[in-house]
């Protein structure tokens, strides 16, 4: 086989597995966009602000302690212990639930009923807000986040393909991982949503509100589990996210990748996002293995864009979107 | 008492459809014009300029250009950063290029080819529609950062990548580069704010603002009684980047004078001018200019609190500034989603009634 077709076909494979990441943050926005109308831009912060309290709980840091230190004059940094990661991950849950009552009931519970454009807003002040609150917290610095994924490469991948091409493929082991996460997370939100009592009254709540308010379901109720299982994606998504490139600011620019997949998918459906993000993943990947050295390089920073747009023209609700009708 | 229509008749039909029908208004108008050309350029210094006066000029533009899109025609844009570094562009180009050509053609053509980029990507509404629209505007943003950033003939293959405003003269003294002074700065700006806002106060009540509105307020019945969209929605793209360009144009030849594209004109930028119009009033003039005065202040305000009277170390004050312009953006949202515009537009009814409640 010629050797550019073998680059290619790794490219490809890399393609995915970063198609999947995007697909994870995709998954929150499409949660919360579907049960309550909003776009929620401050997924990406979300899952800064998980990952960091996962980061900063595991290693027993006082939260606010800079602040404290500042206005007290103390000198408090540490509770001097460890907690162990499957305790800091539950813990980071319960907070990102907490989140989700705050958000419910300090803001949307005001902005009910308002345009879809004010509620954008609304959350993009929200993303700062939070951004604020959780470098305040948790303090500005990089940290390396590790629960315990594996991380490196595949030798088994690596030495099959070599057998095969002569050539062993670079497959991250964190890659691999975070695919069957994401698989697993789909198929749980969708028993979830297909099975449950609750993801019943999510969906009533989804086709439409004024009739699920009808027969007595509580759209606060439902407005919160919705956006607690948005932070629990985005906690999914800051672990994986978090392994492969630290916990820092640029994490929560995750957000601004996850949007073309969501055009491209359609805002209103899950397998959507999922597709959109492998299609994503691949093309921007081959893309700029392609195209990138001639026109300058780091083009996957706006190719998903111009790609998701090109293909709206075509189809303007997107791959797996409900079928626009207008009426006057 | 003072504040009311009674007594001031009106006798023509031109009288009747000025902008500001209350003769105390029209006084105001005057009077914030006279201070603003006469007085603020003798008394102004280096800190008030280039802290609050000249960005305030600057992105009240940017702030009616985007207003006029969002407000006006109903299209959310989050591509002004990237129109805007159009704008700044262009300008340096035709600096560089024509040395002869004075500061004030510069701006001018440097709005327009921003008009004609943003009528390239205004192309997709006519097919993309709501936040489908919105998040394919932020292809304009990412791409055109990136292609000034990667093709070396904008910034005149200059080794840090950067653009630099050179010096140039207007009646003898330097508007650009370092040597200018702020006055001549604020006024070359104040200019600009003048003519602009005035072209947009009598487009968006004209015949083109109409049509903008009603594709607004419900495209397909516009279509329906025979606006164009195609016509409405172009138009609105092209004289919506005009005066973003110009502003982007203002932005890097008289204030910054060096830009680096990805720091100047990222995405935050676009949300700081989307922020300006929500926070001060969709579809509303005035509304720009409030919105973008409050964004101006905030952050100054904050460190002046902050830094300078509690005397907190710079970084929580970073944090809190994020904590607190979030919070109050969400607060503005909640309170009054109709902006600063709405607020203003209560009082002057609660003026015109005043002493009495009814």
């Amino acid at each position: 086989m010629p050797e550019q077709l073998i680059f290619a076909m790794e490219v490809t494979l890399n393609g995915l597995m970063t198609g999947v990441m995007y697909s994870l943050v995709a998954l929150g926005f499409v949660l919360i966009f579907k049960a309550s109308g909003i776009f929620n831009y401050a997924q990406g912060v979300m899952a800064l602000f998980a990952a960091m309290t996962l980061v900063g709980i595991q290693e027993g840091r006082v939260p606010f302690s800079h602040l404290i230190n500042a206005i007290f004059g103390t000198e408090i940094y540490d509770f001097g212990w460890d907690v162990p990661a499957l305790l800091a991950i539950l813990l980071t849950v319960l907070v990102m639930v907490g989140f989700a009552f705050f958000v419910q009931k300090v803001i949307f519970k005001h902005l009910v009923g308002q345009e879809p454009i004010i509620l954008f807003m609304a959350t993009i002040g929200l993303a700062y807000f939070l951004e604020g609150v959780a470098d305040l917290m948790w303090g500005s610095e990089i940290r390396t986040l590790d629960v315990g994924l594996p991380q490196g490469i595949n030798l088994a991948i690596d030495e099959t393909t070599f057998n095969w091409f002569g050539y062993g493929f670079f497959i991250d082991n964190l890659d691999i991982v975070a695919t069957i996460v994401a698989a697993v997370l789909v198929a749980g939100l969708v028993a979830f949503a297909q099975y449950t009592k609750q993801g019943r009254a999510m969906r009533a709540v989804a086709d439409d509100h004024q009739a699920a308010l009808s027969v007595g379901i509580s759209l606060n109720f439902v407005w919160i589990l919705v956006w607690s299982l948005a932070g629990f994606v985005a906690l999914v998504a800051g672990i994986m996210w978090g392994a492969k490139s630290g916990v820092q600011f640029s994490l929560s620019l995750i957000a601004l990748k996850a949007l073309p997949v969501l055009m491209l998918g359609g805002f209103t459906s899950i397998p959507g996002a999922i597709v959109g993000g492998l299609i994503i993943g691949v093309g921007e990947a081959l893309f700029e293995f392609s195209v990138g050295p001639l026109i300058g390089g780091a083009t996957e920073n706006w190719f998903a864009y111009v790609l998701a747009l090109l293909f709206l023209v075509f189809r303007p609700q997107g791959l797996f979107g409900e079928k626009i009708i207008e009426r006057v | 008492m003072f504040y009311r229509e009674a007594g001031d008749f009106k006798t023509t039909y031109a009288a009747d459809n000025q902008t500001f029908p209350i003769a105390f208004d029209r006084w105001r108008y005057w009077a914030v014009l006279f201070v603003a050309v006469f007085v603020i350029p003798l008394v102004i210094n280096d800190y008030w300029a280039n802290a609050l006066l000249i960005p305030f000029l600057i992105y009240a533009i940017a702030a009616i250009g985007l207003n006029i899109l969002t407000g006006y025609c109903g299209q959310v844009s989050l591509g002004t950063g990237g129109f805007m570094a159009v704008g700044a562009y262009a300008t340096y180009k035709l600096m560089t290029a024509f040395v002869w050509m004075d500061m004030v053609t510069i701006t001018l053509l440097s709005g327009l080819i921003t008009a004609g980029v943003g009528v390239l990507f205004g192309l997709p509404s006519l097919r993309i529609k709501g936040f489908y629209l919105a998040v394919a505007t932020l292809a304009a943003q990412f791409f055109l950062v990136w292609i000034f950033n990667r093709v070396p003939w904008f910034y005149n293959y200059s080794a840090s990548g950067q653009i630099n405003a050179p010096e140039r003269m207007m009646f003898g003294v330097p508007v650009t580069g370092p040597n200018a002074e702020v006055w001549v700065k604020y006024l070359f700006a104040l200019g600009f704010v003048i003519v602009l806002s005035w072209v947009a106060r009598n487009l968006t009540r004209g015949s083109v603002g109409r049509q903008w509105m009603a594709i607004r307020d419900m495209d397909i019945a516009a279509e329906i009684i025979g606006v164009n969209p195609l016509k409405a929605k172009l138009t609105a793209f092209a004289i919506s980047s005009f005066f973003v360009g110009v502003s982007g144009a203002l932005l890097f030849s008289i204030f910054l004078g060096a830009v680096e594209v990805g720091e100047a004109f990222g995405i935050s930028k676009s949300f700081l001018v989307l922020f300006m119009v929500i926070i001060g009033g969709l579809g509303s003039i005035f509304g720009s200019f409030a919105g973008a005065a409050f964004m101006v202040l905030l952050p100054v305000v904050l460190k002046i609190v902050g830094v300078d009277m509690f005397g907190w170390p710079t970084d929580i004050v970073q944090h809190l500034q994020f904590v607190i312009v979030g919070g109050l953006i969400v607060f503005f949202l909640i309170v009054e989603p109709h902006g600063l515009a709405q607020l203003w537009r209560l009082a002057k009814e609660k003026l015109r009634l005043w002493p009495f409640p009814h």
